[in-house]
């Protein structure tokens, strides 16, 4: 192919290059870029969404008593379904646009994938809802912190509710194979070994999106467990429940937070009722959830999702920090984090030097009459 | 013995879903030699269909039995349109073209059908109504085999006795057997090529939105993706009974489903995919036209 260097191509491919790397050039330094990262469509939206809605209306009320430091805060939003291979693209975008800070990710698996891309560009992360225990128990992220308590502390909150509130120690541990759902069924049997007080008469992981769990159903009924401790999220959790009504099972089933969300009572129905999840702690006398709760409803005509009052508190937190330290670097926010408490929805917190917040852990709710309530 | 009992009927019911779904597959592949990868949305439209309209009707109260036959006609006149569009748009203009062309398009066409239910309705999971009610009969076992799963095991069996006897001992069966056999040979003969295809991918749609109407009451929730992974685990069960046969296609539907269930029942949910996936490979090392597959020679 002959190429023929004429003047003309050579004007206009530097014209396209140019025009091209603009966007990279940006404004830098006129607002304060804040990045909410989640699932926002996809069987997983439900998870995601509400975290646009807390930082919509933390920022607004921001940018209306004039920023932090002067300058305006901007959010940008960006989708990652829930899927680790999603999310990496997901957090290179934010990136490049200059994101400062991020909310997010939702889901354990998605955000595991995508630290390696903000460690090294030194962008701060806040996620509402990873519980994964590597996060910040392993030490590999530096720049990762959470406004929901960690797996670690999960497993044993729901096991000692079986355990010890329900009184039942035939334990059948099902997880979905997952990064969310994999670690916390292991600690959780881990857990029950460790005290000595139940017994784990059966630990399989189901596949997720499979039509029929008739079978794994029928062996919980042959382990002959009194109850079924899951880890996994609430489409799969709705289709066991429905199974095990349909065979008329009495076993009780125990799950963890990523089931305790108003779709899985909306799509198991009846055969919710009676089942137990943990969830983030209850916060209903709180006065700051509250005004939340109230300026959700003021502005989206609504109650609020799932992780709302985390995704309310950490994007507070993330712009408080910015602003006591005067700047985004990841050194002089991490110092604010960790030692100034600040008042949120989630209580007044604080962050230790893994990440995790102090102050904050889980509550076991229960489905009754078609909502979820928190046990006592 | 009863352990036992239990994970067959849990095999059989799983293996009559994939066959409903499967017998589509398998009759689009007969008749034009493509892997109809969209038809997995089709049972998923099928199946939405058949909420909207039992949603719709239940506020208005309709009887039960009302509500289940009009659904389930009106998803199997919407699903067949489907088809019978699919069919003129994604694969007539390529019946000509090499045999890569229609399969890459009939992938595009399950991703476009895939985001277009997603857009049109929504991403979350829609809480299916129960269409089927417990029958108080079946109450003594139904802890071993419910209603929906003897209704879906019942409907297979009917649907491929009907299916096979259209196909021996009818006039469209005998044009769909020689379209089969060799297209150009039976334009030749007089037989309309295009309207036997259109039946095809008709008859087809159909089995899938009826499947779609009765899987989503077994269920009992529904998502714009679930045509996905039917597609994929019925697709998988039609190559291991024989693509192109129809008792096939419901042999391999029910030994997949079987030791899928017995894997996970004997050995560990963990890897029940691991063990279908292992029996679809040995069966076609030894026997590549799969289990009641006709070995096609092509003579020049």
């Amino acid at each position: 192919m002959k190429f023929n260097l004429s003047g003309k191509l050579l004007a206009s491919s530097a014209c396209v290059l140019l025009a091209l790397s603009a966007p990279v050039l940006g404004v830098a330094g006129d607002t304060i870029k804040f990045g909410v990262a989640g699932p926002h469509s996809g069987d997983l939206a439900s998870y995601g969404l509400p975290s646009i809605n807390a930082a919509k209306i933390v920022i607004d009320k921001v940018n209306a008593n004039g920023g932090i430091n002067g300058k305006m805060v901007e959010m940008l939003v960006e989708d990652d379904v829930c899927k680790p291979e999603i999310s990496t693209n997901t957090a290179t975008k934010l990136v490049s646009d200059g994101v400062e800070v991020v909310l997010g990710h939702i889901c354990s698996g998605a955000t595991i994938a995508a630290m390696p891309i903000y460690k090294d560009s030194g962008v701060l992360v806040m996620s509402p809802s990873a519980t994964s225990d590597a996060l910040t128990l392993s030490g590999d992220y530096p720049n990762f912190f959470r406004t929901i308590a960690p797996n670690a502390a999960q497993s044993p909150a729901m096991v000692d509710f079986a355990i010890n509130k329900l009184g039942l120690t035939k334990i059948a541990v099902i997880h979905d194979k997952g990064d969310y759902g994999k670690p916390l069924a292991e600690g959780a049997k881990a857990y029950i070994e460790k005290t000595g007080k139940g017994e784990v008469v059966l630990f399989e992981g189901i596949t997720p999106g499979a039509m029929d769990y008739s079978a794994i159903v029928q062996k919980i009924k042959k382990s002959g467990a009194d109850v079924v401790v899951f880890g996994g999220y609430h489409p799969e959790a709705s289709k066991i429940v429905t199974i095990m009504k349909k065979k008329r099972l009495k076993t009780k089933f125990v799950s963890d937070d990523g089931v305790k969300d108003d779709t899985f009572i909306k799509v198991a129905g009846k055969a919710a009722e009676g089942v137990y999840a943990a969830g983030p702690q209850d916060n209903s006398s709180n006065p700051l959830a509250l005004e939340a709760q109230e300026a959700h409803k003021a502005a989206f005509g609504s109650d609020p999702g799932a992780f709302y009052e985390g995704a309310y508190a950490a994007t507070i937190v993330m712009l408080n920090a910015i602003e006591k330290a005067g700047s985004t670097k990841l050194a002089d926010l991490k110092k604010v984090l960790q030692t100034e408490k600040v008042a949120t929805p989630v209580g007044s917190i604080n962050f230790d030097e893994n990440g995790d917040a102090i102050g904050i852990g889980f509550s076991m709710y229960v489905v009754a009459d078609g909502a979820y309530v928190v046990v006592k | 013995m009863e352990y036992f009992i239990e994970l067959l009927f849990s095999g059989l019911t799983r293996g009559s879903i994939y066959a409903l779904i499967a017998l589509g597959y398998t009759m689009v592949y007969g008749i034009i030699g493509l892997i109809n990868f969209a038809h997995g949305e089709i049972y998923m439209i099928g199946a939405f269909t058949a909420f909207i309209v039992a949603t719709v009707l239940s506020i208005y109260g309709f009887p039960l039995l009302a509500i289940v036959i009009i659904a389930g006609v009106s998803a199997v006149v919407w699903a067949s349109s489907y088809g019978y569009t699919i069919e003129k748009i994604a694969y007539k203009p390529l019946r000509h073209a090499p045999r890569l062309s229609p399969l890459i398009s009939a992938i595009g066409m399950s991703i476009f059908l895939q985001n277009y239910v997603l857009l049109a309705q929504t991403s979350d999971f829609l809480p299916f109504p129960t269409l089927i009610p417990d029958l108080d009969f079946i109450e003594p076992i139904a802890h071993i085999v419910g209603t929906t799963d003897l209704v879906i095991l019942i409907t297979t069996i009917v649907v491929m006795v009907l299916l096979t006897l259209v196909i021996k001992f009818t006039k469209i069966g005998k044009a769909m057997r020689a379209t089969a056999q060799d297209r150009t040979m039976a334009t030749l003969v007089g037989i309309n090529v295009n309207n036997v295809i259109s039946a095809t991918f008709i008859v087809g749609s159909s089995l899938a939105a009826i499947g779609g109407l009765l899987i989503a009451s077994h269920i009992g929730q529904i998502n714009f993706y679930i045509g996905f992974i039917a597609g994929i685990k019925a697709f998988t069960a039609a190559v291991l009974g024989g693509i192109g046969s129809i008792p096939g296609a419901v042999l391999g539907s029910l030994v997949l489903g079987l030791t899928e269930s017995f894997a996970t029942g004997y050995v560990s949910s963990d890897y029940e995919d691991v063990f279908a996936f292992t029996l679809l490979v040995l069966i076609l090392i030894f026997k590549p036209s799969g289990l009641l597959g006709k070995a096609t020679n092509q003579k020049v």
